[in-house]
């Protein structure tokens, strides 16, 4: 008997072996225009707009140049702070209109709450660009356009769908027991939803949010459209580094990882609690 | 008597104050919903009906449903339809099969299990208007692309991209995009995997792709059908990769662009391109209504109290 699982076991280790040498080689392979672009925000620009080189000169010019004030002209750090606002507050509003939301569709769901759930959904159906001109119109008349507030309404609406959804698969998952309990010692919604169902379907929260900021901070439509001058967000200033005359690859990178970083870091360290979040919210 | 109809009335009228107890909490993000999505649209409607130009300028006038036969016969119109289906249905399913893929090459445990993942969901984190840059000038561009590089190094010559297949270049980079979240939605469903039937398909006897058939891919079900669901509709809307990697043109000008040019991005057209979005909202509410029976089968079976 133990004779016969050597062999196999030689076998499986060395079939394992290579599933995880490709699994690192894709890794790989996806992450390279990544690496690439971080590395090329190092270069000069000779280097950069050169054939592909590994090994050159690190230097910090780049990044001196893109951060650099220039008169008049869209700043990183005003980009930064416009989208920082515009994203932050947009997540929370989106989490406290969608938790109680939530909480009307599933745990004591209203009459048809399946056409409710389907109407949000839907509205992410509609093509945003076909709704940009009554918006540029609407925003116009209300003294809106170049303002933060704008931003933060439509990306209120943009993530609202997404995270009505994803919540109300989490709130599903409460044991109606807890709830109940909760009912019968008299809380009121909001002391049901704070605390008992909170607590329990916080790693689902965490996920939502999280990609109600990725998609918020990586806008570009409508902040280009509505936006383009005071109140633009980084995507614009990363847009702004790519010039008609002259090189500006290695500016470009340096300017593009810059703008990454953030989300990029955010969805890092939220990944498992991202798999999670999905796992729950797929099936309910 | 008298005494059974208070009743029923008092029966009625707690009933009523549960049900509006109960809509209470939905009402501020439905009454959002409908302001900020809908108001729009009704503008649509009545520009739509319009002949309004801005460039010539020319008054605003009410020519009924002209830009809608206008629309029926533009061959741009068309070809821009072809365009989105062409991209959102290649782009999506392509990412679903990697995603699925790589999925199930993470969820065994091999060195750095953790930091190949990691390395995997970049892609989906990165700002779109950046991934389109950086592919455009950084691997697909033929002068200092890497690909081209590659290309070259190995003796075949080099080859413009993105003039050549616009299209697919732009699907490449959507691909690489979405792939690590599909990646993600797949390895969700292979962990709630139960490893106690796993584990009987393998006492049994049970080949590895026969299990994969019988056993694993009817419990993914669900979360590819969400996956689907999802891709599908951020794909339909793809606007900053066509605008940063070709800027439109044939073969890479999708309905989102089409409108855009028509209108604000320089056409300002704005009776005809809202005769466009209507046509969009309509198609895409038909398409929809494909999507949600899909959704409906995820919620089958699920009755809350």
């Amino acid at each position: 008997m133990s004779g016969d699982t050597g062999p196999v076991v030689g076998q499986r280790s060395l079939g394992s072996l290579l599933l995880g040498i490709g699994a690192w080689g894709i890794g790989l392979i996806f992450f390279f225009p990544i690496f690439w672009m971080v590395l090329n925000g190092f270069k000069e620009e000779a280097d950069a707009n050169a054939d592909p080189k590994l090994f050159f000169d690190p230097t910090f010019t780049q990044y001196d140049e893109v951060t650099s004030q220039t008169q008049g002209l869209l700043g990183f750090r005003e980009a930064f702070f416009n989208s920082f606002w515009a994203v932050s507050i947009s997540t929370i509003l989106v989490m406290i209109l969608a938790i109680p939301a939530a909480y009307a569709l599933s745990v004591r769901p209203v009459k048809k709450w399946r056409d409710v759930l389907f109407f949000f959904i839907s509205t992410k159906f509609l093509p945003i660009v076909a709704a940009i001109l009554p918006l540029w119109i609407i925003a116009r008349e209300l003294n809106l356009l170049n303002t933060r507030l704008v931003l933060i309404i439509l990306y209120t609406a943009m993530n609202l769908p997404l995270a009505v959804w994803m919540l109300r698969s989490f709130f599903s998952e409460v044991p109606h027991e807890l709830i109940e309990a909760a009912q019968i010692d008299g809380a009121s919604i909001r002391g049901q939803i704070t605390s008992v169902i909170l607590p329990i379907v916080a790693p689902g929260l965490a996920a939502t949010a999280l990609l109600c900021v990725i998609f918020a901070w990586n806008e570009f439509f409508l902040a280009v459209q509505l936006n383009p001058v005071d109140g633009s967000t980084i995507p614009i200033w990363v847009t702004s580094n790519v010039s008609t005359r002259g090189n500006f690859l290695a500016k470009l990178s340096a300017a593009s990882t810059l703008a990454t970083l953030p989300v990029v870091l955010c969805g890092w360290v939220a990944q498992k609690r991202m798999i999670r979040g999905l796992a729950m919210g797929a099936i309910k | 008597m008298e005494t059974e109809t208070d009743r029923t009335e008092l029966v009625r009228r707690l009933q009523r104050r549960e049900a509006w107890r109960r809509r209470i909490p939905l009402l501020p993000a439905l009454l959002f919903t409908i302001v900020v999505t809908q108001v729009p649209f009704l503008f649509n409607i009545w520009y739509s009906l319009t002949d309004w130009k801005i460039v010539p300028p020319s008054p605003r006038r009410f020519i009924g449903v002209d830009n809608f036969v206008d629309l029926v016969d533009n061959r741009f119109f068309r070809e821009a339809v072809w365009t989105s289906i062409l991209m959102t249905v290649s782009a999506v399913l392509l990412s679903v099969m990697l995603g699925t893929l790589i999925a199930l090459l993470l969820d065994r445990k091999f060195f750095g299990q953790g930091f190949v993942r990691t390395l995997l969901i970049t892609p989906f984190l990165i700002m779109p208007v950046v991934a389109g840059l950086i592919w455009n000038t950084q691997i697909f561009n033929s002068s200092f692309g890497v690909l081209n590089w590659s290309l070259d190094a190995l003796g075949f010559e080099r080859i413009e991209f993105v003039t050549r297949w616009p299209l697919w270049s732009i699907v490449i980079v959507l691909v690489w995009q979405w792939t690590p979240f599909m990646m993600l939605i797949i390895l969700a469903g292979l962990q709630g995997q139960s490893s106690s039937v796993l584990e009987a398909a393998r006492v049994d006897g049970a080949s590895a792709p026969a299990t994969f058939f019988q056993i694993t891919l009817p419990h993914l079900r669900p979360y590819l059908e969400l996956g689907v669901l999802l891709g599908s509709i951020y794909l339909i809307q793809v606007f900053d990769h066509v605008d940063v990697i070709t800027g439109g043109g044939p073969d890479s000008t999708n309905v989102p662009y089409f409108v855009f040019q028509r209108s604000i991005g320089g056409g300002w057209q704005f009776g005809q391109a809202s005769a466009y979005s209507i046509v969009v909202v309509i198609a895409s509410i038909i398409i929809a209504t494909f999507g949600l029976r899909v959704l409906s089968g995820l919620l089958e079976g699920e009755d809350a109290a």
